[in-house]
């Protein structure tokens, strides 16, 4: 019986994962990284990181879930959690509407309780794609209630990072979600319960100068960018050309800021790791 | 008086006679001893911070800090800190916490400065680590909006028991500017934009951002500083005699209560 059910969820999930990826349905995917052409099947193969050079392709959240979970152990939360329009912003409701359409996401988050290697968690994932992953209302709300369920269950917290920052249609209320976020977070810590945090390309603005930073370890995927402000503000702020690989993943690493830099095909291996380092969790009180 | 515009408060907020730290400073408090440097890398003139005390009582006292002088405004950026600052911050309210003083917070600056070494120091990890730990402090926080308060390194001072702001002060996720070239390419739209962001103190009252507006004198708080800095007064004083008699448990809880509040879209259903 309950065979089936995982059966059944897992095919959902490798439905939503399929139609989850950033490249256009060709036959020859080009990298951008070193203009090398590859048949879709390897790269797809290789988990949307090119064969020729190790460039990361962004990817969506249910088909990084795809790659993490193990079979049958993805149960969504929060599905249906529906974005707002807070500050009744001019032509917002129908970007949202045209967000969704295309991604067939309901926002830029999606938050699940699963299983890696056999460990149990919580783990939530921003999308890329819609809105640039960007930290509306719904995102914060959404997030926090996984932090939230990860404390009420004792269970360890996974948040996968790809964000542009704060939602500006939101304004205030995008900002407000970092504390929020952050409260959620010290909730989690003072009951002893592990929180990795994975960034992704590109992790900036408000995303990472919130929940992104605060986790007991903090994992990067290769080049991608990592910063709070982002490199064109910088480089009108200095006038001066930015060095090579700056807030890349390598440079955070190099900078303090991140424990490992873990390409996408290890990264499955060291979370499942990782959560067998913790089993045993911390304090609580 | 008539009702400003929002544009014209942003003028207003961040007009250079406007009440600066120095000011609150000294008219709030006495005995006021600066601490510098975040005892790891440096001392950034953009978050000043100290020991004070507040009628009779230490206090905790930290904000960033404008200059009026050109000279003054380049050693401290404009008052846009560097990591630095922030670290300095989780220093003195880590000692606020041992010595159970209240933290209290000034906030006027146009975000957090956005360098190359800003950056290769972790400004985002300092900023989140502010708002976690100022999430859990078990002695009271208040918060006092003076001027232009923008973007996380804003909230990085903010995350309090009660979120004062001065009538004319303005309180967003950027500038106005910032928000207009990001939205449509154009920061001439400016004007626009902060018609649309709802940065005025009377919006965030109506959102639930703040607790209270402090009232300025007619036509803005540089005409009359001592005024607006008494006004400040009577409402931090107000506050903190509430907040004082809370337990430290139920300071850190309501706190993080009235932050998980904001932008919750309508209750979720947990899943299966
Ligand atoms: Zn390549």
């Amino acid at each position: 019986m309950n065979n089936i059910f995982a059966k059944r969820r897992d095919r959902l999930l490798a439905m939503k994962a399929a139609r989850d990826s950033y490249i256009p349905r060709e036959q020859r995917v080009t990298c951008p990284a070193c203009g090398g052409q590859f048949v879709r099947r390897e790269v797809s193969q290789a988990l949307w990181v090119c064969p020729g050079c190790g460039h990361h392709w962004p990817v969506g959240a249910y088909y990084r879930l795809s790659t993490l979970l193990d079979s049958g152990s993805f149960r969504e939360l929060n599905g249906k959690l529906p974005p707002a329009d807070p500050l009744q912003f001019p032509g917002y409701p129908a970007k949202l509407a045209e967000a969704r359409r295309k991604t067939g996401l309901d926002e830029a988050a999606v938050t699940a309780l699963g299983t890696i290697g056999g460990h149990r968690c919580v783990i939530g994932v921003l999308d890329g794609r819609f809105l640039m992953g960007s930290m509306s209302a719904a995102v914060g709300e959404k997030l926090t209630q996984a932090i939230e369920t990860a404390c009420r269950r004792r269970l360890p917290l996974i948040l996968v990072s790809a964000s542009g920052g704060a939602r500006m249609q939101e304004g205030i209320l995008s900002l407000m979600q970092m504390a929020k976020t952050a409260g959620a977070l010290a909730r989690l810590d003072r009951r002893g319960l592990l929180y990795i945090s994975v960034l992704t390309h590109p992790t900036t603005g408000g995303v990472t100068a919130s929940f992104a930073s605060l986790g007991d370890i903090i994992l990067a995927e290769p080049g991608a960018l990592i910063g709070f402000a982002g490199p064109r503000v910088i480089q009108q702020t200095i006038g001066e050309t930015l060095p090579e690989g700056f807030q890349r993943a390598e440079y955070q690493q190099e900078h303090g800021f991140v424990d490992a830099v873990v390409p996408r095909g290890q990264l499955r291996d060291t979370l499942a790791l990782l959560l067998r380092l913790h089993e045993k969790g911390g304090r609580h009180d | 008086m008539t009702e400003l515009t929002a544009q014209q408060r942003v003028l207003i907020a961040r007009h250079p006679q406007r009440p600066n730290l120095d000011d609150y400073i000294n008219g709030l408090f006495t005995g006021f001893f600066q601490q510098r440097g975040d005892r790891l890398c440096g001392e950034d003139a953009a978050i000043l911070g100290g020991v004070a005390l507040y009628h009779g009582r230490p206090v905790t006292v930290i904000g960033t800090r404008k200059g009026r002088t050109l000279e003054e405004n380049l050693e401290r950026r404009f008052g846009m800190p560097n990591p630095e600052g922030y670290r300095k911050a989780l220093r003195l309210m880590a000692q606020a916490e041992k010595f159970r003083r209240p933290v209290l917070t000034f906030i006027d600056t146009a975000g957090a400065y956005p360098g190359l070494e800003a950056e290769a120091r972790g400004q985002g990890e300092a900023i989140a680590r502010c708002l976690l730990e100022l999430s859990r402090l078990t002695v009271p926080v208040i918060a006092l909006v003076t001027g232009e308060a923008n973007s996380g390194g804003a909230l990085a001072l903010a995350v309090a028991n009660r979120v004062l702001m001065l009538e004319n002060a303005v309180y967003a996720i950027l500038s106005p500017e910032g928000f207009a070239s990001i939205l449509w390419k154009d920061a001439a739209r400016h004007g626009e934009a902060c018609e649309l962001m709802k940065l005025t103190a009377p919006d965030l009252m109506r959102l639930g951002v703040i607790d209270e507006i402090v009232p300025e004198p007619d036509g803005g708080a540089h005409l009359a500083r001592a005024i607006a800095i008494h006004q400040a007064d009577l409402a931090i004083s107000r506050h903190l005699g509430e907040l004082t008699k809370l337990s430290g448990g139920t300071l850190a809880a309501d706190r993080q209560r009235k932050f998980r509040a904001m932008g919750a879209a309508a209750p979720g259903e947990e899943g299966p």
